[in-house]
């Protein structure tokens, strides 16, 4: 071990945080460009399957879908997590059911290019949502509104802003920020910043 | 958007610091040797580690500071009030003292010598140190891209490598633009933020295809991203980096 001459901290009680975290009661931004403006009469969610099929919501078809408040603690990957945080979405158990697949895998897309990659199983059994509001209200564009990916399990990478889409295949394709170094799961609780953790 | 295949496991290494230089009121650079560096790309970050007498620890990402042409490598990092990492960083590290990094981390908010095309970089605070870290390779590689700062501070007290910028705005090549948001040195009217006209007179238009790099606190990020969408630059030629409230809790 070695120590920090002079270093003392400042430990926690009380609250359980994954392993590195410290808590913010702020909501902090983190993207890797501009910040896309949607608007909701364009916006569109599209699924293609390893076979080929696409399916697809326009925005009045995604409210149309039965909505979850949903209430959990997220993490990011800067080191920053917020507790209890609170929003309304659609389960992807609902977006997903009709969906024939078979893929094990997801790849993510947002509008302004980003993307990510996960395990379909994670975005399915109440595990994650398309989120359309944050605190009662609409999600602002800077995070990620109009709709975003909510994965709260994993690092809030994960939770695409300004979703698109998602493409479902049988092999795992690294998104953004995984390609860049971080890790292709990203377990806060196992401290999966980046590749190799 | 570009792809940049960097995965392999990141360890955590002991850097010793082999020097401190006082930046600003609040900001300082520390100088570290690092024996094992595997190198970086301007832009880059790295982690931290702290480790207090009883095991108990705290890690936070911190951009770098300097270009890699081997040996050293600096980290500027600027006290967060009430922050856990930061004021020790600040305050207490000295020379001869060790410090656990690893990294380098993030292939995104880069710039490569062969990188095509004018680059512009605009920096709102310590939001300066990757891009001054940019200008530096810029220099190493003694490249002849064109490249513009516009670094947004407070006051002439808040600047962040004021001998280092002079020295760098000396190449033909390299145009560096204060801008005070809330006092001006003697002899400069203007105080206020970065705005349309501003970017209108000073940066690359969008004819010119800059890659454009902008680092500061998430509302000066924001602001500057939407100016600069809004001129007609293309939002994939903007890469950001945001920095929220990092150095501690809030």
């Amino acid at each position: 071990m070695v120590v920090s001459p002079g270093f003392t901290g400042r430990r926690r009680s009380g609250t359980e945080l994954p392993p590195g975290q410290y808590l913010t009661h702020e909501f902090p931004v983190l993207s890797a460009g501009p910040t896309p403006q949607i608007r909701t009469d364009h916006w569109e969610f599209t699924v293609a399957t390893e076979s080929g099929e696409t399916y697809k919501w326009d925005w009045k078809a995604l409210l149309a879908l039965p909505a979850e408040d949903i209430t959990r603690d997220i993490h990011c990957v800067t080191r920053w997590s917020k507790l209890q945080t609170e929003w309304k979405g659609v389960s992807l158990d609902t977006v997903l059911a009709d969906v024939e697949t078979a893929a094990d895998y997801a790849l993510v897309h947002s509008y302004g290019g980003y993307t990510t990659n996960l395990p379909l199983e994670d975005l399915l059994d109440g595990q994650a949502w398309i989120a359309y509001e944050y605190d009662g209200e609409p999600i602002h564009p800077e995070h990620g509104g109009p709709a975003r990916l909510l994965v709260p399990h994993l690092y809030f990478w994960k939770s695409a802003k300004w979703v698109r889409g998602m493409v479902l295949s049988d092999s795992e394709d690294l998104g953004f920020w995984e390609t860049a170094g971080y890790h292709e799961y990203g377990d806060p609780w196992k401290e999966q910043r980046y590749a190799g953790d | 958007m570009e792809r940049t295949a960097v995965r392999r496991r990141l360890s955590w290494q002991v850097a010793t610091v082999a020097d401190v230089r006082r930046e600003t009121a609040t900001a300082r650079t520390i100088v570290l040797d690092v024996p094992e560096w595997p190198g970086h790309l301007a832009g880059q970050h790295l982690d931290v580690r702290l480790t207090a007498d009883d095991g108990y620890r705290a890690s936070r990402s911190y951009s770098i500071a300097s270009a890699w042409s081997g040996g050293q490598i600096e980290l500027t990092v600027e006290e967060v009030e009430d922050g856990e990492v930061s004021p020790y960083l600040v305050e207490v590290l000295k020379p001869g003292d060790p410090l656990e990094l690893r990294g380098p981390v993030g292939g995104w908010f880069v710039w490569r010598p062969e990188q095509e095309g004018p680059v512009q970089l605009i920096g709102g605070g310590s939001g300066v140190v990757p891009l001054r870290a940019i200008l530096r390779a810029h220099a190493e590689a003694a490249s002849t891209t064109p490249v513009r700062l516009l670094y947004s501070v407070r006051r002439p007290t808040s600047v962040i490598y004021v001998d280092d910028l002079k020295e760098l705005a000396s190449s033909d090549h390299v145009d560096v633009r204060l801008v005070y948001t809330r006092e001006a040195p003697d002899g400069e009217p203007r105080v206020g933020r970065i705005d349309a006209e501003l970017i209108d007179q000073l940066a690359f238009t969008p004819a010119d295809e800059p890659t454009t790099y902008v680092c500061g606190p998430t509302p000066f990020v924001e602001a500057v991203a939407d100016l600069l969408v809004a001129a007609g630059h293309d939002p994939a030629r903007v890469r950001t980096e945001r920095f929220g409230p990092t150095g501690g809790p809030q």
